[in-house]
């Protein structure tokens, strides 16, 4: 789960990293989205901070693997960002999605909803959107080709420069 | 040396493509003192260059410009603009082949007479038989270096092999075992033994593996008769007012049209740019497209019926590690109408990485059933199906009405609908690999549909009568005495089996053609 506190005028960064040392929080300052107990932050630049936490969150509900960290979905979507900056269109196409989203979801928006299968049953109202199917196809791709989310599903990437498996366990299956 | 022939130079055979049949017609010509002229698509990359990284090594490999599909293929919906899964690079689609080298069952040469009446489906007999072609699959063998034949040893079973053979053993399956490879076991021709590294679809960084690249392509430039030139896209075949072929226009490296004259012209760019480049060559003499007096060119489209399954166990297995293809099982690729549909399929190990298991298992997939599947990937065992598939006229390559590529060529759309004998083909390899994987104690399975084609097969058949294919038994148009088409296209039917040993097969049977009828002055 993932929890935020959502920004107050007046309250520092440094503030909120205080105030976010329990659990798995998410803590949107400013531009920035930061996660005080793990240590890494994210700017925005065109969407806003809050629309990328709810992407985030979106982004574990597409692909939901409880072993990987919020930092991998973050990065996974920081591309919308960056692309938001560059297209208008797409800016536009991110910000209504997602306020469609917390409109559908009632009080408290997306993020709101505790259960993973309350905001998936949201997402399965919106599959077929444009908006959906641009964030789940870019997913593919940014979440699981990042080389550092590998050994978590215990995939060794590149084995060339180690001589191939010939020495390293191609046949090593005992268990037949 | 390399050779490098001007353009102006009409005595030169220029062959399109530099892949299976590309590649090895060169050499082939080459060896015999006759100057080629190949010019290939892509770039040239040399093994060492090869990236273990599947998203890097498509960006790298690859055939990305745009194409369009329609029919009712799941490939369609998933995957409009990726109909194929093919290469563009010097070495064509033998740089990210698995190395699969099976020859055709005798029936699958004549599946007309074998099979009978097919409602739905085109079928024909080849014009050649499996006697022919013996001793062409004999030299295609002993110059790919394919273990299990000429005495060379089988390369070892790696894990996802082990739980196959385990299954295959419960089951009853009495034929199964590392396959006929086309990657060295031991080192032979120059070339490394295989390391087991996987990656054999990103391009064999040991080059253990055969690829035209280094191996055809540079023994045809030592006889300083051969000339590759990469960075060339065919555009147009021109002929002259008595129809013969006279030479092709291509776009350079620049982006300029140039046109290398030519002697004989052989058309190897696949089963989709084979056909496209043929129609895009049309005229006034020919207002169909070059060769296309009997309409076939384009039809008869084929991509083997396939599908993979994948299981889950409780314990690991690390399917990844080691060669992706070498793992076997045949005795499904019988023809027993008993099972429902005619013909026979293969199953074949086959792995994918994280990155591509995702993209592929289950595209447009998400949620827990979609991931929890990911969350197992070191505990995965896997395989390919490849079987044969019906020709249909329906199914077939097209210029795209309005949109073009780069150089103002018509893009190609690829239409591909199944026929019931391939749905009911695929749900049965579905059903026996899923109780393949049950023996063993698989905790799940997952019938995993269809990927973009790498076996594109077809569209310039080969025929007896010039009113039903393209080409003869010697694959030269019947239109069109110096015209040749060079790779799979020519095929009739696509048999069960993995494409490339047959393509090898036909290139080093037509060499011998194309000599003897320039020695005899014919064309």
């Amino acid at each position: 789960m993932v929890t935020i506190y959502e920004r107050k005028p007046g309250l520092s960064r440094r503030e909120l990293l205080k105030r976010g040392g329990v659990g798995a929080l998410l803590v949107i300052s400013g531009s920035a989205i930061i996660s005080p107990e793990h240590a890494w932050g994210l700017e925005t630049s065109a969407l806003k901070p809050e629309t990328m936490a709810t992407l985030i969150q979106l982004a574990r509900d597409i692909y939901p693997h409880d072993q990987v960290p919020d930092k991998y979905y973050a990065i996974a979507v920081k591309g919308h960002d960056e692309m938001a900056a560059k297209d208008p269109a797409h800016k536009e196409l991110i910000e209504k999605g997602i306020a469609e989203l917390d409109k559908k979801a009632g009080k408290g928006g997306y993020r709101g909803l505790g259960w993973e299968e309350q905001r998936v049953a949201l997402l399965t109202e919106i599959e077929k959107t444009p908006f959906f199917q641009a964030v789940r196809g870019g997913l593919v791709v940014s979440l699981y080709n990042q080389k550092e989310v590998w050994p978590i599903f215990g995939y060794e990437g590149e084995s060339y420069s180690k001589g191939g498996y010939i020495a390293r366990g191609f046949n090593d299956i005992e268990w037949l | 040396m390399a050779a490098q022939f001007d353009l102006k130079n009409d005595g030169v055979v220029v062959i399109i493509g530099s892949g299976a049949g590309g590649g090895t017609l060169g050499n082939e010509l080459a060896q015999k003192g006759i100057d080629v002229v190949i010019l290939e698509a892509g770039a040239r990359h040399e093994y060492e260059d090869f990236i273990n990284d599947e998203w890097d090594s498509f960006t790298q490999l690859a055939w990305k410009d745009k194409r369009t599909t329609s029919g009712d293929w799941r490939v369609a919906k998933d995957f409009p603009n990726l109909p194929a899964w093919i290469v563009k690079s010097v070495g064509g689609s033998t740089t990210h082949w698995a190395g699969a080298s099976l020859r055709f069952q005798e029936h699958e040469f004549k599946t007309a007479t074998t099979y009978g009446k097919v409602k739905g489906a085109n079928l024909l007999d080849w014009p050649v038989t499996l006697t022919e072609m013996e001793p062409y699959y004999a030299k295609a063998e002993a110059k790919m270096g394919v273990t299990g034949t000429n005495n060379w040893p089988r390369l070892p079973g790696n894990n996802n092999f082990k739980v196959l053979k385990a299954g295959a053993d419960k089951l009853g399956y009495k034929e199964c075992h590392t396959g006929n490879m086309a990657i060295n076991s031991v080192e032979r021709d120059d070339r490394n033994s295989c390391q087991q590294t996987g990656f054999c679809f990103q391009g064999c960084k040991w080059g253990a593996k055969w690829s035209t690249l280094y191996t055809e392509i540079p023994k045809g430039e030592a006889t300083g008769h051969l000339e590759v030139r990469p960075n060339a896209m065919v555009i147009k075949i021109n002929h002259d007012a008595s129809g013969k072929v006279t030479g092709v226009v291509y776009a350079d490296k620049d982006g300029k049209l140039q046109e290398q004259k030519a002697r004989i012209v052989a058309v190897a760019g696949n089963s989709i740019e084979s056909p496209r480049l043929l129609l895009n060559s049309q005229s006034a003499k020919f207002p169909h497209g070059l060769a296309n007096s009997s309409g076939q060119v384009g039809k008869n489209y084929m991509r083997h019926t396939t599908g993979s399954v994948y299981a889950i166990f409780d314990k690991p297995v690390h399917m990844y590690r080691g060669t992706t293809m070498a793992g076997i099982i045949r005795d499904e690729a019988r023809h027993d109408p008993s099972r429902g549909f005619v013909g026979g399929y293969e199953f074949e190990t086959l792995s994918l990485g994280l990155p591509f298991m995702a993209a592929f298992l289950n595209p447009g997939g998400w949620g827990r059933s979609f991931t929890t599947a990911l969350d197992h990937y070191d505990h995965m065992a896997g395989l390919w199906i490849v079987g044969e598939d019906m020709p249909r006229e329906e199914n077939r390559i097209t210029l795209h009405a309005d949109e073009k590529d780069e150089h103002g060529m018509p893009i190609a759309d690829v239409h591909f609908d199944d026929h019931p004998n391939d749905t009911a083909m695929r749900n049965h390899a579905y059903k026996q690999a899923t109780a393949l994987y049950d023996a063993v104690g698989a905790t799940r399975t997952f019938p995993t549909p269809p990927y973009p084609s790498t076996h594109n097969l077809g569209t310039n058949r080969m025929s007896e009568k010039a009113e039903d294919g393209v080409v003869n038994k010697h694959g030269q148009t019947h239109d069109i005495k110096n015209l040749f088409v060079s790779d799979g296209s020519q095929f009739t039917t696509g048999a069960a089996e993995n494409p490339t040993l047959t393509i090898v097969s036909l290139a080093i049977r037509q060499a011998d053609y194309i000599a003897a009828q320039m020695s005899a002055k014919t064309i």
